[in-house]
């Protein structure tokens, strides 16, 4: 009767997936680790195919175009390094927070350009009028102050109406960008410039531009990874990303963790934005940030909101990114290549999650009697 | 004026209506796609290299060039390089259960990588002087209008003087709109998306809607990226000139309230407050600047009031961004 | 027996990870008859059921329908073979209307919602179904819901159907209705499956009754040939009278006085109608009724979690014999009143603990504000933790591990200890015992006993009547957010106060008319 309906569903599944939780955290960091070092072999027979050089080749242009000198003594390039490591580990830290508590804040980027903004007009309006030392407390103020208010104003709506936060954030950054334009186009006398500024840039170090920012990073990190795991802030961000109803439950009041991290997001991100524009550039537009704050984005959730995993996600893809730049650049390819390869090894690292946390298990059916 | 101001709004929207179309079919499944921008960027690249190639085969010359070739390769290649970004997607998200707006963002990253590499190397076998890529010829083709619409006067420029993909755009949405509320394969499609449990226990195939949805969607919202190229800016690639548009169309998803027929309206209104700063008289360039930020205000409020009413029918589909698997307990 | 058997198991296995939810379970059941699945919560009921319908695939084992192998593999697979499941939790897509979801899935040619619309009227009138196939499922009642899933199974033309659990929710004069309707699918030649716990719906609906126990087949007997007692025993594996201690309660005084509480849901319905009672120190006080009647709602309104439209909550304080009113008040802001209320949310890893934490860190949820530090102190919880594990013998690879991979009894007694912990003056549990093995639950009982006998006002929510009745002193039963009765628990019958669960119920109807 029903004969011709069970030859058509008589098959087997070849396999199913289960989900499994008992991996130890060396099988899974084995696994994180296989990845980046096949996503590495990846990278390098791209670059043999596309850049025309070979393997070893390849990586010998990328470690001498990061690194440059090193061995010779020469550390100029290494401090570059160092340099572009912090600024992009500094957003992922500043988004670290956020995230924890499940709050998607995809609004890295203009906060960062708040803060820069803020800067660039103290050490445009003030810069002759302050000493140096009053100078670079009033910077330090009102770029923090500038990322917070960023980062406050969708944390408010989340907290009132549940508003979506990732679309909130998103659209914040172009209202940044579009008022950096409006005062770049003021300050440059229509050029699209500001010229770089002489006030309020930070000191150089032991003859090194970059060392106030790679030491503030630097601190940061530590001082994050402290109030994640041994504040009771952080062990609050924590409930509340695990579950709302939980933390209610013991009576922690939502609204004002989401408010309060939020501050602190936006806070750090403003920070950054300082820090690229009186550490770095002197001067702002509108790609100061140049879409780190999305890559940040990624590199906390490839660190598994740990700061310390995180500095390295971060020195692996800028790695990446100035080394393949640099094999494109010789193969006379443009240094977008690189950009191409740093998607490449994040989609890797993201599809790896799914062999942690889940197993393949193949048919094994007894025959019953 | 006020007719040219309206054309012009609704060429700026069209890449936003492919967008957001492509990109409420794929929300309807459950997926908030976060890598469109890059999706966009590569059907606009892939287009390009597809029409440059032609052209090139072609010895450059508009008088050898077959004007369905022309529109069918650039508009294939478009297809084929959207829908590759939106496999790599929804093999991770689908399949791999991976964190939905990590992976967009990683396909933001790529797309634009991609379409960056690919354009600075046209630009560079050209060897030509601006930081540009030039296909006015296939644009031409693109761009053709109907032989009458200039007779018709103010009717024929509003109505008749588009290039074929706005129309397209527009058809697109519309068999969007009927296919979701009037067919079997939207009915399981959006449950799809509102609880993925259940058009499971009903039988439905979530994982073969998920693939097909986020597919078709990078589909549509790559010919956004090609309409840009080949008909707003006439044929001429740069290198990061399409700018925000792709994040604009996912905030328009939002402003239309998942509707594809709302999503037509919204990109027009989007495209003429893009353009609002143009049409406003006494302007300086820094006023400009700021008035460019209304379409992200409005798009803001939007956002806020649609949480703020909380009617059932204007939320976003229930299973949206949540990963789905069957034997979770 | 001459017949062929509609469905037939042998031999099914299903681990979920280390947890074995079946283990070579078989199972006949014919056209024609209605079987019921009996055993207790986590007994392995719906494991099993979920393989007929496709939902898991099983391990080991085959199943047979008509006669033939058949291997089911998604939910379309059971549809092929006329399977239908209603489960417990129904598979509605909310903002769709009945008939679009009666519809979800089906390919059978042209799509038209009117013709559907007719087509479900019919199978309505044929089993006498009351339903509006335009209405929207998030505005409909439990018992519309299950209708609509019924009405699904039953247009594709299901005749083998699956009922998880099917009066869990309803009253039971929607019950009775339900009831009827199957018997006339019965007689109409379908076979029907109902998984329920509940032993006199077992004795007056079906035609057989099949057992489980602990993911075990224990045997198949005919309702016509068994009684109550033969049926708990081969529930339970042997006969158990509960036992539980229960002593005289010492010097009760007034401790927590609920006046007059009422308050509504998010969309308007009141949950809580015109709540009175009070809690005394030294007695455990129990709280019976069906299902979602407000059991919830009364102790989170107690713990601070939900807005009151009127009414008064006062504590009174051991110490210092003041009266403080707990209305309105934020858990926070109960806590620093110096009341020592403690809480055993329903829903455990979703509210009471945080599933991804390590269990010392859940015993911290409590107590982490102790202190000016901006810092944590993991050293006295970690004490805790250790404590806990030892005296309540919880079962885990050490302090450290996340609560989620606890099995349901040791998460419970990681909750309840930690809730113990703080010395409290009010205990609250809502099911403490719901999925619990037999030793886990005793433990608990006992627990709450301790409390008791220091003087604690222990509130307990349970489901089961049996317990109430022999661990409570006082039993409240509500029904419909309203009180319907105060009984002594040491009095009262067990059908007493399933009177008195049903009586709401019943005059709801009248009043609705």
């Amino acid at each position: 009767m029903a004969k011709d309906k069970i030859i058509k569903s008589t098959r087997e599944p070849l396999f199913h997936v289960v989900k499994r939780d008992d991996l130890a955290w060396w099988q899974a960091w084995g696994i994180r680790v296989v990845t980046i070092l096949f996503s590495f072999v990846i990278v390098g027979l791209l670059c043999v195919l596309v850049a025309d050089k070979s393997f070893g080749d390849s990586f010998d242009i990328m470690f001498t175009g990061v690194f440059g000198r090193l061995f010779e003594g020469n550390t100029t390039m290494l401090w570059k390094y160092l340099q572009e490591i912090a600024i992009l580990l500094s957003l992922s830290l500043a988004l670290t927070p956020a995230f924890k508590m499940k709050f998607w804040n995809c609004g890295a980027e203009g906060q960062a350009l708040m803060g820069g903004l803020a800067t660039i007009i103290c050490m445009l309006e003030f810069g002759d009028k302050l000493s140096y030392g009053t100078l670079v407390t009033v910077i330090v103020i009102t770029s923090i102050v500038a990322g917070a208010i960023w980062g406050l104003i969708p944390a408010i709506f989340k907290a009132l109406f549940n508003t979506n936060e990732t679309l909130f954030t998103l659209m914040m950054n172009y209202i940044a960008t579009q008022i950096i334009a409006y005062y770049v186009y003021i300050k440059g006398g229509g050029s699209n410039v500001i010229n770089p500024v002489e006030y309020g840039n930070f000191p150089t170090i032991g003859g090194n531009d970059y060392f106030v920012n790679i030491v503030t990073v630097a601190v940061i990190t530590v001082v994050m990874y402290i109030y994640l795991k041994f504040s009771k802030q952080g062990y609050e961000i924590s409930v509340v990303g695990e579950s709302q109803n939980t933390a209610r439950y013991i009576g922690i009041n939502v609204k004002k963790v989401i408010i309060r991290t939020m501050l602190i997001s936006g806070a750090l991100c403003g920070v950054t934005g300082m820090l690229l524009v009186a550490g770095k550039d002197h001067s702002i537009n509108v790609n100061s940030v140049g879409g780190q704050g999305f890559t940040a984005i990624l590199m906390s959730w490839l660190g598994q909101f740990n700061p310390f995993i995180m500095v390295v996600m971060t020195a692996i893809v800028v790695f990446l990114r100035l080394g393949v730049a640099k094999v494109a650049d010789t193969a006379l390819l443009n240094s977008s290549y690189s950009e191409i390869m740093v998607g490449i090894v994040i989609l890797m690292l993201v599809g790896c999650e799914f062999f942690i946390h889940y197993a393949i298990k193949f048919k094994h059916k007894k025959e019953v009697a | 004026m006020i007719i040219q101001f309206i054309c012009r709004a609704i060429l700026l929207g069209v890449p936003l209506l492919y967008g957001s179309t492509g990109e409420i079919i794929t929300e309807k499944s459950g997926h908030l796609n976060l890598g469109i921008p890059g999706i966009m960027y590569t059907g606009a690249i892939s287009g390009v290299v597809g029409s440059f190639l032609y052209e090139n085969s072609c010895g450059n010359d508009i008088a050898n060039m077959n004007p369905l070739l022309a529109i069918i390769i650039p508009f294939f290649c478009a297809i084929i390089g959207s829908v590759l970004m939106g496999l790599i997607y929804s093999f991770l998200t689908v399949t791999l259960h991976a964190n939905q707006n990590v992976t967009g963002l990683a396909i933001t990253t790529l797309g634009i990588g991609l379409g960056n590499f690919l354009g600075a190397s046209l630009i560079n076998i050209t060897d030509s002087e601006l930081p540009s890529i030039a296909l006015t010829k296939t644009s031409s083709f693109f761009s053709a209008k109907l032989p009458f619409a200039d007779d018709l006067g103010w009717f024929g420029e509003l109505f008749l003087s588009h290039d074929f993909l706005t129309y397209l755009a527009i058809i697109i949405a519309f068999i969007t709109a009927i296919v979701l509320n009037r067919t079997r394969v939207g009915l399981n499609l959006r449950a799809v998306g509102e609880n993925p449990a259940t058009a499971d226990a009903a039988g439905i195939n979530v994982t073969r809607y998920k693939y097909l949805a986020t597919c078709i969607g990078s589909a549509v919202a790559g010919l956004g990226g090609l309409q840009y190229v080949m008909a707003y800016a006439s044929g001429v690639w740069s290198n990061n000139a399409f700018g925000d548009r792709g994040w604009m169309a996912i905030a328009l998803v939002i402003f239309a309230l998942w509707k594809p027929s709302m999503a037509i309206v919204g990109s027009f209104v989007f495209g003429a407050l893009c353009n609002a700063n143009n049409y406003i008289q006494g302007l300086g360039t820094e006023t400009q600047e700021l008035f460019k930020m209304l379409p992200y205000i409005v798009t803001i409020i939007v956002l806020i009031i649609t949480s703020m009413r909380k009617k059932r029918e204007h939320q976003p589909p229930q299973g949206l961004g949540l990963p789905y698997f069957r034997e979770e307990r | 027996m001459s017949k062929q058997p509609a469905i037939q198991l042998k031999n099914i296995t299903k681990v979920f990870g280390k947890v074995i939810a079946n283990k070579n379970v078989n199972l006949t059941a014919y056209r024609g008859e209605i079987l019921s699945i009996l055993g207790e919560n986590g007994s392995g009921k719906t494991t099993l059921m979920n393989m007929i319908s496709g939902i898991y695939f099983p391990d080991e084992g085959q199943i047979f329908i008509d006669g033939e192998e058949a291997v089911i593999a998604s939910p379309k697979d059971a549809f092929t073979y006329k399977i239908g499941m209603i489960h417990q939790h129904f598979k509605l897509v909310d903002v769709f209307s009945a008939a679009e979801n009666i519809v979800l899935g089906l390919n059978d040619g042209k799509y038209n919602l009117k013709e559907s619309t007719a087509k479900i009227k019919d199978i309505s009138e044929q089993y006498g179904f009351e339903l509006e196939p335009e209405k929207k499922i998030y505005t409909m009642s439990v018992s519309e819901k299950q209708t609509v899933e019924i009405i699904k199974v039953l247009y594709r033309g299901a005749d083998i159907l699956i009922l998880d659990e099917p009066t869990a929710v309803l009253t039971p004069q929607e019950t009775e209705k339900l009831f009827a309707i199957l018997r006339r699918m019965r007689d109409d030649g379908k076979c029907i499956i109902i998984i329920t716990h509940k032993l006199h719906e077992v004795l007056s609906l079906s035609d057989k009754v099949a057992v489980l126990r602990k993911g075990e087949y224990v045997g198949t007997v005919n309702t016509a040939e068994t009684n109550e007692t033969e049926l708990t025993e081969m529930m339970v594996g042997k006969k158990i009278s509960l036992n539980i201690q229960r002593d005289e309660p010492i010097a009760p005084q007034d401790r927590l006085c609920v006046k007059n509480i009422s308050c509504v849901d998010r969309i308007g319905t009141t949950v809580l109608d015109n709540i009175s009672f009070t809690a005394k120190s030294g007695e455990i006080l129990g709280i019976a009724g069906i299902a979602g009647s407000g059991q919830r709602e009364l102790l989170e309104s107690i713990a601070g979690l939900q807005q009151l439209t009127s009414g008064e909550i006062t504590y009174h304080d051991p110490k210092t014999n003041k009266v403080e009113n707990l209305r309105d008040k934020t858990p926070m802001q109960i806590r620093n009143l110096g009341v020592r209320l403690s809480f055993v949310p329903e829903d455990r890893l979703g509210m009471g603990l945080v599933g991804n934490m390590d269990i010392v860190d859940n015993m911290m949820l409590r107590s982490y504000r102790k202190g000016f530090s901006m810092f944590l102190e993991r050293k006295k919880p970690k004490d805790l933790a250790e404590h806990i594990i030892d005296d309540l013998e919880v079962v885990t690879p050490s302090a450290s591990t996340p609560v989620r991979r606890l099995s349901g009894g040791n998460v419970q007694k990681v909750l309840v200890g930690r809730e113990i912990a703080s010395s409290p003056t009010v205990l609250m549990a809502a099911y403490p015992v719901r999925g619990l093995d037999i030793n886990s639950s005793y433990m608990i009982y006992n627990l709450l006993n301790e409390q008791k006998k220091k003087g604690v006002a222990v509130i307990f929510v349970g489901e089961d009547l049996d317990v109430l009745l022999e661990l409570c002193d006082k039993i409240m039963v509500i029904g419909s957010g309203r009180i319907t009765g105060i009984v002594d628990g040491r009095t009262a019958t067990k059908e007493e106060i399933g009177l008195l669960m049903t009586k709401t119920a019943h005059d709801e109807e009248v009043n609705n008319g």
